[in-house]
Parts: C-alpha cells; structure tokens; sequence
C-alpha cells in the first residue's frame, strides 16, 4: 500500500469535512474491497475517512411508509440479523463473502463501489429501493451507473438506503467458483404495480433490470411464465469462468428459481 | 482394537498443540536484529528484451539500502536443474541458464529484473516502483504445439528450439506397439488435457538471509521441504558457498505439495544480499506473488490409444504428450513428465507393450515442476479415463473390464521398466466395493432425478511408484543426485532420545509418527523420543520430504540407526549382567538374559554408555549414538480403487461430490489417525484438479488466474466426508517397515473417479459426451451439454 | 505515525501506527503475536481472522486504527494461562483437524466464533460458515469433525480416525 494518513470522524458531517479537504480523500467504509485494492497499489489517497465510528449511519428501522430504512454503516451481519421486515434482502445479506467479512462490510460500501458481482446492487436496484446521501436523495434507477459507475459524486456520502418491501421477494446466487462473488445473481420483487428483477455478475454494463422479464413476471408471476424468455449474450462477460452466452442462460435459472422461491 | 502407543497406534499429534496456541515458529515469524527487506521487480509481460533497467532514482529513495540487477549476478551461477533426461536418440536434453535476476530478457511474468533492498517492506516498494525498466516486448510463447512450429519465437535464444527433449520410452518397444495397435480388434483414443495447477501451500514462500561477518557463515532460512537440497544446490551451484560455510534452516513449514522442493532465486538472493549488505535480508511473498513465482505443476497436453484384443484383454498403450516445462527447467521439471510418469503407464495392469513419447517445451510461463503426485496423476489420468472410455464403447461393466485386467501375481515387471513388489487389487477393490455402497446407488439414482439433479458414479484405479528412490537407478536415468535418507539417533545419558532426520516435516506429522516407530523398537514410551528436523546443522545431510518417501526412506534410515542402538546397548547390558550378548533380549524398555530373572533397565544401560565406569571400554567406545543412512532397493508400489459419486444440476452445469471412498493399500501403517488425514488432503486437491482449479494463460501469457478471486480453491463446501480405508496392506518387501508411503495417492487416484462420474452422470440422462477437460467446471459441463 | 491502543487477550496493547498499518501487522510485528498469519492478500483464505470485538473478522482486512479502543482476541488467547487447550483447541488435536498448522488459528478463531452463534451446527452449516478459511492440507474432514465434536456432536459414525 502507499502511504496514507487515516481520520476516524464520529459525526457525518465531520466526515464531509475532512473528504473535502482533498481530492486525493477517499471515504473507507468496511474495506472489504478497498483494502485489497490498496494492497495492490491501485488507489493511493492522501487520507482515508474512516466511516466506521459514525454511530449515526448505523442501524435498521422501518419509516413511516413501511419502507425498511438502512444505515450506510450496518454491515452485511447486522442486516443478516436485524432486516427481519424484509426477509428476502436479510438472506441476501446473509450470503455475501463469508462471515468474516460480513462482520465488516456495510451496505454503503458496497452500494458506492458498485462492483459488478456484488449482491446489493441487484438487491437495491430489484426493490427499487432508495439512495440517501449527504446531498440528496438517489433513485436506484438512477444511481446505478455501469461497472464501479455511481451517480455519487465526490465527497458525497451515503448515509442510508431505504427499501420498499415487496409482497414477495427472493435473491438467487450462482456463485463464481473461485470469489464467491456473483458469478450470476438475480433479485425478484413482486410489488402491488408490477415486478422487478435486477441482475448482477453478468453484464459488462454492471447491474441492470430484465425488463423482459418483468413484463411477463408482472402479468403471471410464476417460474412457467418465463418459458421461452430468453436473453442475449452479447454485452454479457465472457470470462475464464464463463462466456456471455453460459451467464445469459444463468440468468434465466436463476431467474426462475427466485420466483419459485419468492 | 486400537493400539495405545507405537507402530499402529494413532497417536495424538504432538506438534498440534504449539499450532494450536499460535505458538508455531514459522519462517515469517523470524526477525533478526537488524533485518532490512526485499521486494522484487517482477517482470509484468511474458516475453521481452531487457534493454534497459534503470535504478537511479530508486536508489534515493528513502530506506533503500541497493538496488540489485542482472548485473550483479553475472558472476554468480545460475539456478541448477538437477536432472538430465536424454531423449528419444540418446541426446542429453536442451537445458537453458536460469540466473538469478533477469539478463537480457525476460521470459515469464513474474520473472524477477530488480531487487530493492530497504529497511522497510513498503519502502523496498515504493522504490522498485521508481525502477525504470524498457523492455522490447517479443511475442509470448505460450501455446506448446505451436511453440514447436516452425518459426516459433523462441524463449531462449541459444538454444536450437522451444523442445527441451523429445523423450520416447521403452524406445525399443515402439514398433511392437505401433504393430500390437495395428492389428488390434478394439483400439480407444482420447484426447485431454491435465490442466495446469499452482500447489498453493496456504504459508506463502519466505526467505530470510543471514551473514555473521565474524565467522564468515552464511545462514538461510526458508520455506522448504529439503533444506539440505537448497544447502547443496545454493552452495555448490548458485554463490560458491561451501557447505560447512552455510547453514540451511527450514523450522515450521505451511505445506509443501512440492512447490517447496525447489531452489528458488529469491532463497539465492537473501543470502546473497545479506553477505553484500551486512544485514539480515528478508522476503515474504505475498499471494499474488506467489502465483507467478512458486513453481506449477501438471499441464500436459496427451493422446492417449489404447489397444484391446478380441477378448477385451488389454494388448498395448501408446501415449504422446506434450509436457509444459514453463520459461526456465526447475530443478526437478524434467524427471516428472518422464521417469515419473512413463514409468506408471502400465497402472494396476498387464499390458504386454507400452510406448510412452513425451515432448517438453519452453513456452513463457512460469515454471512447471513437481505438485502432490508428480507426473503419476498425470498418467493414471489418461490411463484411467481411457479404460472408462473403452468400457463404454465395448458395453462392458469398467469394473470387470479392469478386474480382467489386473495384475495378480507379483512380483510383477513391467513393460515400462519398473518391478512392483507387492499388491493386491482385487482386494482393494473389493473393499472399495463395499464401502462406496454400490448396490445403493440405483436408489440414490431415483432420489436425484427426483430432484431434477443427474446423478453419475465413477470407479478407477490407480498405482504409484513412492518411496523415491534407488540412487544407483535415477543415477542411470539422469537424477544428479542421491536420494537416500538419513537419521542419527542421538540416546542421551538418562535414557531420552533425540532423532535427527533428513525428512522434513510440514503437516505429515513426522514429530508424532518417527517417534512410534523407534518407541516401538526399544519397548520405550514415545514421550521419551524427540524429532530434530529441518537444520542442516543439526541433522545429518539428508534429501528431504517429497514423493511419498518419508517413512519409506527417512523412516528405514531410523530403523537401521536405531538397529546399531539396539546391537550397542545389548553389548552393554551383557558386560552389566555378565552374560553373553546373544542371551539379551529387548522388551518393554527392560535387558534381560533369557532364561533367567536378571535384568536391567533401558535407563541403566544408557546412563552407562555415558558414565563409563562399570564399561567394557577395550572393546566398545562409550557414548549412545548412531548414524544410519538408508538407499532403498526399489521403488515402493501403494495402490488403490476409488469411487465418486456426483450430481449435475442440469440447468447450471454445476457438478457436486456426494459420495467419495477411497480404498489404499499402503502396506504396512504407522499412525493410521495421519495416514487417514494424508489421505483426505489429497482428494481434496485432486477434486480441486477435477472441478475447481485452473492455472490459465491468455494468448500473451497473463496469468487469468493470478489470484484466490480466479483461482479456485477447494473450501470446506466443496468436498463431502470422505470415506478411507487401509486396511488392505500386502507390506513392501524391500524396506524394514514394509511401508509404501500415502502423501501423494489422493491426489493421484481421485481426479479420474470425479471425472468418470461426470461422463457417467451425463451418458446416463443421454448426452453423447466421452470427456470434459479438467477443471470440470459448471460452464464447461453446461458447454458440453449444449453439444 | 499515530498512537493506537486496544486490548488483546485481555491485557492492554498500544503501539505506533502508519496509517496504512493493517490489524494482523500490528499483532505480529508490534505484539509479536506471530500466531495470527497472512496467506493471502485477497482477503479469502482466513489464516488471519481474530475477534475484534467479540466478531470474527480478517485481520488482514482491516486497519489497526480502526481496532482503536477494541477488544481483540488472537489465536494466543484461545488456551487457559496454565497451557490447557480450550475445547475447540482440544478437539482439532484429538481429531487430526490439522496439518501443516498454518491456517489452523484462522480455523479456530472462526469456529469459536461459529460455536458462539450457533452452538449445535450441522454439517452444511459448518461447511458454510468455513467458506472464508482454505485449509489445503486436510481437505476439511478432520476440521469438520473437530467442530462437531467441540460442539458436543456425536462424531462416532463419521468415517474412523
């Protein structure tokens, strides 16, 4: 790793503070892929902001809407534990990386990074759900921007990400062999006014929604529907452990198999 | 009924509990007064000239001590090979300088140009980042039939082509066998690849380079399964350093699987350094690192035919394989494609002729050598998977086919030059049988069809040559070392024992299983003996711990010093006693005259060696120690039968292990609580081979695979409780313990049971597929089924 | 440099930091507690978990600035002070659940942690909350085993030795 000063700030706004002091700052949330990338010295900020000690962005609770209202901070663990409203994305959560990392990686850090194969994109962007910032407000459609692309801009910090709970939902993971990462993921959420399927791992332009999908899950939500829906392989990434075409058709098991277990 | 203490008895591991607590002394856990560290540029393209490398700036940097190249090492030797095979028309094989720091080119990525040395790690960093390299990027090699082409970059440039040795073997037999397939009713071809592997020992490679300017002594510490080896081969070949100037020290070493026999340039440059610098020099690869730095295994490219008579007799074998040797000959690469892979084609079967042809390339990639099994999974691979095969094509049960087949009558001389002593493998099949549950299987069958999954079962066997080796023998096919194994036994004033070994320790529980033996031996409670290992300085010059040869070799060598105890302690309790020497007996630690109640303990007899006032000093020297060193006469011959049982999700492609029995025969066991624990790590990395892992390289010779994100390994979900068993023993006839040896054989025998039942899975629900290359991952076995 | 300062195995640690100075560095190199060890650098094989605040975590994964004020376990604060294994210790001995030793205090850092959460695991859920701990010599039986047994499992039918 380069050299680098590390600020432990207890407040969020003390955090805005110190990122805006430099360009070269960079916000550190549980480092479950910051850390790694810093060992192979392919970021070199001047000074982390360490987002862990903000007591503030921690925690699950529900608002007035229903809408099941997370902490950028809670980690993968605590939203295992403690999303008991909205079962489908506790599981989700109870699944990423192992449990050693789930005891350190937040929803926040994860949503800001926006990896390719992560989970919770697939499970923000499926249940619609939305990004609070230091600044403003993010609607997942919006926010989710290509591969590590967000609509964050810099300095900007995410403090809280609220989900609409769906009547039903269900994440399904094929998992690359040798990460554990999403080799293929998909998250179904059925609500009042329509279905929303949002996949991971697979395309090259990061999460996206299957709207194909949708619009036949929406008229008859059930794993039978979806027969003869496909998807294309073109755009998908073709990989070592997999070609476009392989992901394209796990999208459509996994797919499936998330109705069925909706 | 399980025994308390001594040869069979699973003893509880003594080493366990200093792991246990964290209190374990490895490499990385040394630091010296003054130690300053290393960090190595690394070459991050496959093939290049080197025309320039430009240290200056680096050398301001802060912390740095010097920056080494090339440069400095050209009056240094290069990295040794230390084996010469001779091909097909009696040419000594193709064999390329290895230096230490790159000259002139580089050939791998991950070939080291530069060598920072600073007082910190990060320091030693950020300045071989300052390093400016300009290298002429040259076209990568990697490809090994189009490395033989005609007009083929070539990865050395001295030397005629990228062919290290075109290898034929028996070359005599090759007619025969040319003329046996000819004329056979039943020929089975297959084609496959036995995919490239990294033996990722989860304690990366560390090297610790001391220099006492008082003494002018050299010390190295390091992660290695030979340390006596590196001793030699770094002293003699590599700086110039005569043995009693060096001292080699391997303490508590994360795991071998062979990536650790091998003298590495970074073990040459800290000690090296810390000579040039004064200054203890350390390194500590990282993962990363150690990808494109540890030595790989496997990856060989065959053809495999073999022919059957009307009667489904096996008639003859002829394999081609191109074998990859990487950009540089590790030290023991050329020996495994050959002399331990055409020596096991015959497998656990009469085959009357067999020709084996081997082409070894250079390509850019990082050096391949040995990894758990050496060149015998690689044979028992194809061998195994073309009797499936054949069993398929003829409708015959492959049981049966390979029951007819069968070795029964041994001693037993092979077509491919080597003599198994022992087996039995009807016997070991037998059991197989019976554990694996065949009978169930049609049950368990309709219960995954019930849950939409194929189900498949797999059977194969296999034989491996352990207990390496027979000096005079590798001597004459190009080995240019000894492989014996030695002990001293060191019997102190009060009765305890020190045993110094040459085997080397790093998760085979030698600390716990030597000790049985010798405990064994004496009558004497195993807590009395003690095992010194991995300290050129302690134990005497010894060749190490690889190739299943531990307690065939190192353990013989311990029987035989301890034989010269024994015979030594029996003279002193005679002039003791005042009786004949050939009237004392040994039992339970006790010397009696047979025939009378007198007696005198073990502890009596020792103290007397040492305090010689009651001794027969005319006649014997006082003092209790004996040094023995063992060459075994043979190789040894354990064997087996393995079953898999897998299911495939049909929709996925994705392949599980549900079931896996393993039944060996190791001849005689010592702790049958370790043999069982050798046993289950080496299924788990020939199901890693199976499914899971895959060292690939991309047209310009990136590693894909350079890291735990793309590199699969097997973890605790992979792999299903495994059912072992050796109880089936027909004991070595050549080495005092009748052992066999049991580090490599799952590792050998279970990636063709997985891959049997892969291809049996999917026949089974219909699928016109003979073979899925290794790894038999999920987008390969989905590929496959998309036809 | 900065000051840090936490508590490991119940007795108080500090030391000078880098900002850039990882937990398990602190603990091997400051604390010389050696036990802890790195295999990888891609924050998967688990040789270096701890308890940071009664959690399992990676400590290879994590900053010792961050540990600042926390109670953190290591593989040396697992036994009793007279030496006595505690029981997860005692059951990897009695089951063979290692070999070479190298990953073995990540195993056992995360089975404690298992065993905290869940005090009666099955099979699969062992298998499962393993998956950041690559062991590569013993092929996980012995480990599984030794987890089962610690948990007052019975392990009798799992195949012998």
């Amino acid at each position: 790793m380069y050299a680098f000063e590390i600020e432990r700030p207890s407040t969020v706004a003390d955090a805005v503070t110190a990122l805006a002091k430099s360009d070269e700052n960079q916000a550190l949330a549980g480092g479950q892929t910051l850390i790694p990338t810093l060992k192979q010295r392919l970021a070199s900020p001047e000074t982390l902001v360490s987002l862990g000690g903000i007591a503030e962005i921690q925690g699950i609770c529900q608002d007035d809407d229903g809408r099941v209202c997370i902490g950028a901070g809670t980690t993968h663990a605590e939203v295992a534990a403690g999303a008991g409203a909205y079962l489908a994305l506790a599981a989700l959560a109870n699944n990423i990386g192992d449990p050693a990392v789930r005891n350190r990686g937040t929803i926040g850090g994860s949503l800001a990074n926006n990896d390719p194969s992560a989970c919770y994109p697939a499970g923000a962007l499926g249940s619609g759900a939305t990004i609070v910032t230091t600044a403003r407000e993010i609607v997942a459609d919006d926010y989710f921007q290509g591969m590590f692309e967000t609509a964050l801009d810099a300095g900007e910090i995410i403090t809280e990400v609220k989900f609409p709970v769906p009547e039903k939902a269900n994440y399904q993971k094929f998992e690359q062999p040798a990460s554990r990462f999403a080799l293929v993921g998909v998250f179904v959420a059925k609500f009042a006014d329509g279905v929303r399927v949002a996949v991971t791992g697979a395309s090259e332009e990061g999460v996206f929604r299957w709207s194909e999908a949708e619009a036949v899950l929406s008229g008859n939500f059930s794993a039978d529907a979806l027969d003869g829906v496909t998807l294309s392989g073109d755009g998908m990434i073709s990989d070592l452990h997999g070609s476009g075409a392989y992901r394209a058709h796990l999208v459509g098991v996994m797919t499936r198999r998330a109705v069925a277990a909706a | 009924m399980p025994k308390d203490g001594g040869i069979g008895a699973s003893s509880k591991r003594r080493e366990d509990v200093r792991f246990l607590t964290g209190t374990g002394n490895y490499t990385d856990d040394i630091n010296l007064r003054g130690q300053a560290y290393v960090h190595f540029l690394r070459s991050d393209v496959a093939h290049g000239t080197l025309k320039s490398v430009d240290t200056k700036a680096a050398e301001g940097m802060p912390g740095v001590l010097r920056v080494f190249t090339g440069a400095d090492f050209a009056e240094v030797g290069g990295l040794p090979c230390g084996w010469q095979v001779t091909d097909r028309h009696g040419e000594p094989m193709q064999e390329p300088g290895h230096p230490v720091l790159a000259q002139g080119k580089v050939r791998h990525v991950g070939d080291p140009i530069a060598a920072v040395v600073a007082e910190s790690r990060e320091q030693a960093r950020d300045a071989a980042e300052a390093i400016e390299v300009d290298i002429d990027e040259l076209p990568a090699v990697v490809d090994m039939k189009a490395a033989l082409a005609d007009g083929s970059t070539k990865v050395h440039d001295d030397l005629t082509s990228n062919l290290c040795y075109d290898w034929g073997f028996v070359e005599e037999n090759k007619d025969a066998v040319d003329a046996a397939i000819k004329s056979a009713a039943h020929v089975t071809t297959l084609e496959l690849k036995n995919n490239r592997l990294v033996a990722n020992p989860m304690e990366p490679r560390v090297a610790v380079g001391d220099y006492n300017r008082s003494t002018n002594d050299s010390t190295l510490y390091t992660t290695s399964q030979n340390p006596h080896v590196i001793r030699l081969l770094m002293g003699a070949f590599v700086l110039g350093i005569p043995e009693h100037k060096l001292r080699v020290v391997a303490p508590d070493v994360g795991g071998g699987f062979g990536s650790k026999i091998y003298h590495y340039a970074e073990e040459a440059f800290c000690t090296f350094a810390a000579k040039a610098l004064n200054r203890p020099v350390k390194w500590t690869s990282s993962r990363s690192e150690a990808f494109i730095s540890d030595a790989h295994g496997r990856d060989h490219v065959t053809k495999i035919e073999l022919a059957l008579d009307a009667d489904n007799n096996f008639a003859a074998i002829r394999t081609e394989t191109y074998a990859n040797m990487g950009a540089y000959l590790s030290t023991f690469a050329p020996s495994i494609p050959t002399w331990l892979h055409g020596t096991l084609m015959a497998g656990n079967y009469k085959t009357p002729v067999i020709y084996v042809n081997v082409k070894a390339v250079f390509t850019n990639t990082v050096p391949v050598d040995a990894y758990r099994g050496a060149g015998r999974p690689e044979a028992t691979f194809q061998l195994e998977r073309v009797i499936d095969k054949a069993a398929r094509e003829l409708g015959v049960d492959p049981i049966a086919l390979r029951r007819q087949n069968f070795i029964t009558e041994f001693p037993y001389a092979t077509p491919v030059a080597v003599e198994y002593d022992t087996g039995d493998y009807n016997g070991t099949m037998d059991k197989l049988l019976e554990m694996a549950d065949m009978s169930g299987f049609e049950a368990r069958l309709a219960e995954s069809k019930k849950r939409g999954k194929l189900r498949g079962l797999g059977v194969n066997c296999y034989i491996e040559a352990c207990g390496i080796a027979p000096s005079n023998l590798v001597g004459q096919l190009g080995a240019r070392a000894g492989l014996y194994e030695s002990a001293t036994v060191r019997v102190n004033a009060t009765g305890g024992i020190t045993v110094m070994t040459g085997s080397h320790s790093h998760g085979q529980g030698h600390e716990t299983a030597f000790p049985q033996v010798v405990a064994d031996m004496l009558g004497i409670d195993e807590s009395m003996i003690e095992i010194e290992h991995g300290d050129t300085d302690k134990a005497p010059m010894g060749m190490g711990t690889y190739g299943s040869r531990s307690i065939a070799v190192g353990g013989s060598a311990m029987v035989r010093a301890t034989e010269k105890i024994i015979a030594k302690t029996k003279k002193i309790a005679a002039h003791l006693m005042e009786a004949s020497e050939a009237d004392i007996e040994l039992k339970d630690g006790q010397f009696t005259v047979a025939g009378t109640d007198k007696s005198v303990a073990w502890g009596d007899v020792t103290l007397a060696a040492y305090v010689p006032h009651n001794y027969p000093l005319e006649e014997i020297e006082p003092g209790l120690e004996e040094t023995a060193f063992y060459d075994p006469a043979n190789f040894t011959y354990p064997a087996g039968a393995y079953a898999c049982e897998v299911e495939v999700d049909p929709d996925t492609g994705k392949v599980t292990i549900e079931r896996f029995a393993a039944a060996d025969d190791f001849g005689n066991v010592i702790n049958p609580m370790i043999v069982s624990g050798q046993v289950h790590g080496g299924l788990a990395q020939g199901i890693g081979q199976a499914l899971l892992e895959n060292a690939a390289y991309d047209e310009n010779g990136q590693l894909l695979s350079a890291s735990y994100m793309d590199y699969a390994m097997p973890r605790a979900d992979d792999v299903p409780f495994y059912s072992v068993d050796h109880s089936s023993q027909t004991p070595c006839t050549h080495n005092p313990l009748g052992v066999k040896g049991c580090g490599e054989a799952g590792a050998i025998g279970s990636p063709p049971a997985v891959v049997n039942a892969v291809v049996d899975a999917l026949q089974r629900a219909g699928h016109d597929i003979t073979h899925i290359d290794m790894p038999v991952s999920p987008s390969r076995v989905w590929a496959a089924m998309q036809g | 440099m900065a000051q840090v300062s936490m508590t490991v195995n119940g007795k108080p640690a500090s030391g000078e930091i880098e900002g850039r100075t990882l937990l398990v560095d602190f603990i091997r190199e400051s604390l010389d507690l050696t036990g802890t060890h790195v295999g990888c650098d891609t924050s998967q094989c688990g040789a270096c978990v701890v308890h940071v605040n009664g959690k399992a975590v990676k400590a290879c994964t994590m900053f010792a600035a961050e540990a600042e004020g926390a109670e953190v376990t290591t593989i040396e604060g697992m036994a009793a002070e007279d030496g006595t294994l505690n029981p997860i210790q005692q059951a990897f001995q009695d089951h063979h659940g290692l070999q070479c030793g190298f990953c073995t205090p990540g195993m056992v850092m995360s089975a404690s942690a298992l065993l905290a959460e869940n005090p009666k695991p099955s099979e699969a859920e062992i298998r499962d909350y393993l998956e950041g701990n690559i062991c590569r010599c013993t092929g996980y039986h012995n480990i599984v085993k030794a987890i089962l047994a610690a948990s007052g499992q019975d392990v009798s039918n799992i195949a012998a030795e």
